[in-house]
C-alpha cells in the first residue's frame, strides 16, 4: 500500500540551499544522467513509455509516446523546449519547484534530450518571476561548469546547450504553438495543427514540448525504473503528481501525492476549510477547468476519474472557495482575465470573450435579466471547438459549470439588484479585522 | 539614446540562440533595462540587428505585457487581482494603494518611485493575496502590509522579498531577464512556507515514496496515439489527431 503522501520532486525542498549543485548532488542527483547516459536513447524513450508518465501541463498526453513521435530520419536539428510558462489561474507548482531545486528540471532536460537526441534545448519560463529566472541561471551555469552541459557530457560523446528564455507576460505563451512562435521572437499566437510540433516545430524542426513537472518527474523514473513509477496512482494515471490547495483552506500549499487522492483527504491534510466555514466550490486543475462542488469531494483526482465528474485533472490547482464567495464575481473576474489574455488570432475568442465579460458585468451589478443566463451559455456555444485553441474553449469553463450548479447565485443578482456578498467576509484577513 | 555597449549587448543576445531572432523577447527586456521603458530608438536598433522592419518589432513589444511604453517608476507594484487572490483580498490591497499612492492603474506616483498596476495570477496562489515587486514574490499580504511595502521602498529603504532576495531596482530586474545574471540567485529561501506544508505532514506522518524496488505496471496506459488522444485531457487533440491520422 502506497503511502498518502510521495514526496519525490519536493522531497529536497527543506534541505539546506536545495538549489545549488551541491546540495542536488549529496542526495544522489545527477546519477540519474549517468545511468541514462549508459543507455540507447530509444530505450530511455521505452522507459518513460513503460513508466506510463502523462503530460503533468493538464492535457495528460503520454510523455514517452511525444518522444517517440520525432523523426529521426528528418535531418533537421530536433529540439526540446520546456514550458515553464506556468500561468494557468490557481496554478502554482512548477514555479516553486525551479525555485527550490532548479537541477531536478535541468537533470531531466539532459535526459530527455538525449532521449530525443536533440543537442539544443530551451526552458521558456514566464517573465514575471524573477528569482525563479535567477535560480535557472545560475543551475544551468553551475550544470555547465560540472560538466553535465557542453561538450561531451560526462564522457559520452553527447553535446547539449541549454539556455534560460524568459518570457514577457502572456498568458497564451503557455500554449505549445504560441509559446513556439514566441521563442522564434513573435507574438505569441497558436499555430495550426497538423502539423504537430514533433514533425514541424521550432524552427519547422522536429520539436518535443513538455511541462516542467513532466521533465523533472524523468530522473526520478530512470533512476529507479519505470515499474517504480508506475506503483503509484491509479490503472491509467501513473505515478505522483503535486496538489497545489489554495484558497479558503487552513494551510495552502503543496502536497505531492499519488494520482487519484482525493479532494477530501487533501483539505483533511491541509486543516479543513477555513475555521467556521464550509466548501461552496473548487477548480480541479486551474481556472479553465469546470467548477466542481461539495459533492465532488470523493472522486479520485486522477485523469479518469474527474474527467468522469465532469471536468478535468488539468494542473491540479485545486482553488478552494468557501461560502462567503460570490460565484458570479469569481467567474467574471475569470472572464476578465482570458478577454485581457485572448491573443486576437481568431473571432470566437477575441470577440466572444468581449461579449462575455460584457454580460457578466451587466448580470454582476443586477441589471440583467434570468434571460441573460441562456444568453451567456449561448455565447459560450459559439466558442467552445469553434476557437482556434484551448483558450477559447477554458472561457467558457467557469461560465457553463457555475450557471450549472449555482444558477440561485445569478439570480440573487437580479432579485437584490446587485451582489449580496459581502467582498470583505471572503478575505483572508477579514477575521482580524483589517479593513481597506 | 542606445549606446555602443548596449547595442553590443544586444548582439551578443541574438548570438545565443540559432536563429538570432528568438532573441527579441530578451533583448526588449535590455532595451527596458537602459531606457526605463520601450522606446522608438530601442525598436529600431533591435530591428536593425534582426534584420526585421521596426514594425515588425514594434508589433512583438506591443504584445506583451511587461513591455511599457510609458516610463516605469523605480519599482513596478503588481497586485494580483485574478479570481482567488481578488477574493482572499487583493481587491481590497489594490483599492487601498490606489488610494494611498493616488494613482490609478497602470500609473505612476509623481516623484517616480511606483508604479502601480493590477497582475493576472502569478503562480502564488497558496500565498494569496499576492503582490509583486520588480516580479520577486511579496506574499500573504494585508492592504496594511502592502502600504508599509509602497512607503518603504518610496522612502528608500531596502525591502526584501518574502521568498527571495533584496528587491532591486525595475531597470536591473530587466537586465536579469534579459539574460545577465545579478548574482543574487543564493539569496533567500529555498522555498516560502506554503510550498513545505505537505512536505511537513509526510514527514510527520513518515510517509515516503515507495522503495525502487516497488513494482507496478502501466499496461492500461494508452500505447497508441488515437486512444492517448481520446483519453487526454482535451478533446481539441483529439479532433486535430484525427485530421492528422485521415492525411496520412
Amino acid at each position: 500500500m502506497t503511502d498518502t503522501l510521495t514526496p519525490v520532486l519536493t522531497d529536497n525542498w527543506d534541505s539546506d540551499r536545495a538549489w545549488t549543485l551541491a546540495s542536488y548532488e549529496s542526495r544522489g542527483g545527477y546519477a540519474g544522467l549517468e545511468k541514462a547516459l549508459s543507455m540507447a536513447p530509444d530505450d530511455v524513450i521505452a522507459a518513460v513509455k513503460d513508466s506510463g508518465l502523462r503530460g503533468r501541463g493538464g492535457a495528460g498526453f503520454p510523455t514517452g509516446m511525444k518522444w517517440s513521435f520525432i523523426p529521426q530520419d528528418n535531418p533537421n536539428p530536433k529540439y526540446l523546449v520546456v514550458n515553464a510558462d506556468e500561468s494557468e489561474p490557481g496554478t502554482c507548482k512548477d514555479i516553486p519547484l525551479m525555485m527550490a531545486s532548479p537541477h531536478t528540471l535541468v537533470e531531466g532536460v539532459i535526459i530527455s534530450s538525449y532521449a530525443i537526441r536533440a543537442n539544443t534545448a530551451f526552458i521558456y519560463v514566464r517573465g514575471e518571476v524573477l528569482h525563479v529566472v535567477r535560480r535557472l541561471q545560475r543551475a544551468v551555469q553551475e550544470a555547465y561548469l560540472a560538466g553535465h552541459l557542453g561538450t561531451d557530457i560526462h564522457g559520452s560523446g553527447y553535446d547539449l546547450d541549454l539556455v534560460v528564455h524568459a518570457g514577457a507576460g502572456a498568458y497564451i505563451c503557455g500554449e505549445e504553438t504560441a509559446l513556439l512562435d514566441s521563442l522564434e521572437g513573435r507574438r505569441g499566437q497558436p499555430r495550426l495543427r497538423p502539423p504537430f510540433p514533433a514533425v514541424a516545430g521550432l524552427y519547422a524542426s522536429p520539436t518535443v514540448i513538455n511541462n516542467v513537472e513532466s521533465i523533472a518527474s524523468v530522473p526520478s523514473i530512470v533512476a529507479n525504473g519505470p515499474e517504480w513509477f508506475a506503483s503509484m496512482g491509479t490503472e491509467k494515471s501513473k505515478g505522483f503528481g503535486i496538489f497545489s490547495l489554495s484558497g479558503h483552506v487552513a494551510r495552502p500549499g503543496q502536497y505531492e501525492a499519488p494520482l487519484g487522492i482525493t479532494l477530501r483527504k487533501l483539505i483533511e491534510l491541509a486543516g479543513g476549510v477555513r475555521n467556521g466555514h464550509e466548501l461552496k466550490f473548487w477548480t480541479p486543475g486551474g481556472s479553465s477547468t469546470p467548477l466542481l462542488t461539495a459533492e465532488h469531494l470523493d472522486v479520485p483526482l486522477d485523469f479518469e476519474g474527474v474527467g468522469e465528474a465532469g471536468s478535468m485533472l488539468g494542473t491540479r490547482a485545486l482553488q478552494i472557495f468557501d461560502e462567503t464567495t460570490c460565484v458570479v464575481r469569481a467567474v467574471l473576474r475569470w472572464t476578465e482575465f482570458y478577454k485581457h489574455e485572448s491573443c486576437g488570432k481568431c473571432t470566437p475568442c477575441r470577440e466572444g470573450t468581449w461579449w462575455l465579460a460584457q454580460t457578466l458585468i451587466r448580470l454582476e451589478k443586477g441589471q440583467g435579466t434570468p434571460e441573460d443566463l441562456d444568453l451567456l451559455i449561448d455565447q459560450c456555444d459559439n466558442i467552445l471547438g469553434r476557437a482556434f485553441c484551448a483558450l477559447g474553449d477554458g472561457a467558457t469553463s467557469p461560465i457553463t459549470s457555475s450557471i450549472k450548479y449555482f444558477r440561485e447565485d445569478y439570480l440573487a443578482h437580479f432579485e437584490q439588484g446587485g451582489c449580496p456578498f459581502d467582498p470583505l467576509a471572503s478575505a483572508v484577513f477579514a477575521a482580524e479585522g483589517a479593513t481597506a | 539614446m542606445i549606446d555602443d555597449t548596449t547595442r553590443a549587448e544586444l548582439e551578443e543576445i541574438a548570438s545565443r540562440y540559432p536563429h538570432k531572432r528568438s532573441g527579441l523577447l530578451p533583448m526588449l527586456h535590455l532595451v527596458q533595462s537602459t531606457a526605463g521603458q520601450i522606446t522608438p530608438d530601442g525598436i529600431e536598433t533591435c530591428a536593425e540587428i534582426l534584420e526585421l522592419s521596426t514594425a515588425e518589432v514594434s508589433g512583438v513589444a506591443t504584445f506583451y505585457t511587461m513591455y511599457k511604453r510609458r516610463p516605469v517608476g523605480d519599482f513596478h507594484v503588481g497586485v494580483c487581482t485574478n479570481t482567488l487572490c481578488a477574493i482572499m483580498g487583493g481587491d481590497l490591497i489594490f483599492e487601498r494603494l490606489k488610494d494611498h499612492l493616488d494613482v490609478g492603474n497602470d500609473e505612476t506616483t509623481e516623484d517616480g518611485r511606483i508604479t502601480l498596476e493590477h497582475i493576472e495570477c502569478n503562480a502564488a496562489c497558496d500565498y494569496a493575496p499576492v503582490m509583486m515587486v520588480n516580479w520577486e514574490f511579496m506574499d500573504n499580504q494585508t492592504p496594511e502590509s502592502a502600504v508599509q511595502v509602497v512607503d518603504d521602498l518610496r522612502a528608500g529603504k531596502q525591502v526584501r522579498s518574502t521568498r527571495g532576495p533584496r528587491i532591486v531596482t525595475w531597470r536591473e530586474a530587466e537586465r536579469v531577464l534579459a539574460g545577465f545574471p545579478d548574482d543574487l540567485a543564493d539569496e533567500g529561501p529555498t522555498a516560502g512556507p506554503a510550498s513545505l506544508v505537505g512536505l511537513q505532514v509526510a514527514r510527520d506522518n513518515d510517509w515516503k515514496a515507495p522503495p525502487s524496488s516497488a513494482a507496478g505496471s502501466a499496461e492500461a496506459v494508452p500505447d497508441d496515439t488515437v486512444d492517448a488522444v481520446e483519453q487526454a485531457d482535451t478533446a481539441r487533440a483529439e479532433s486535430e489527431t484525427k485530421v492528422a491520422e485521415s492525411d496520412d
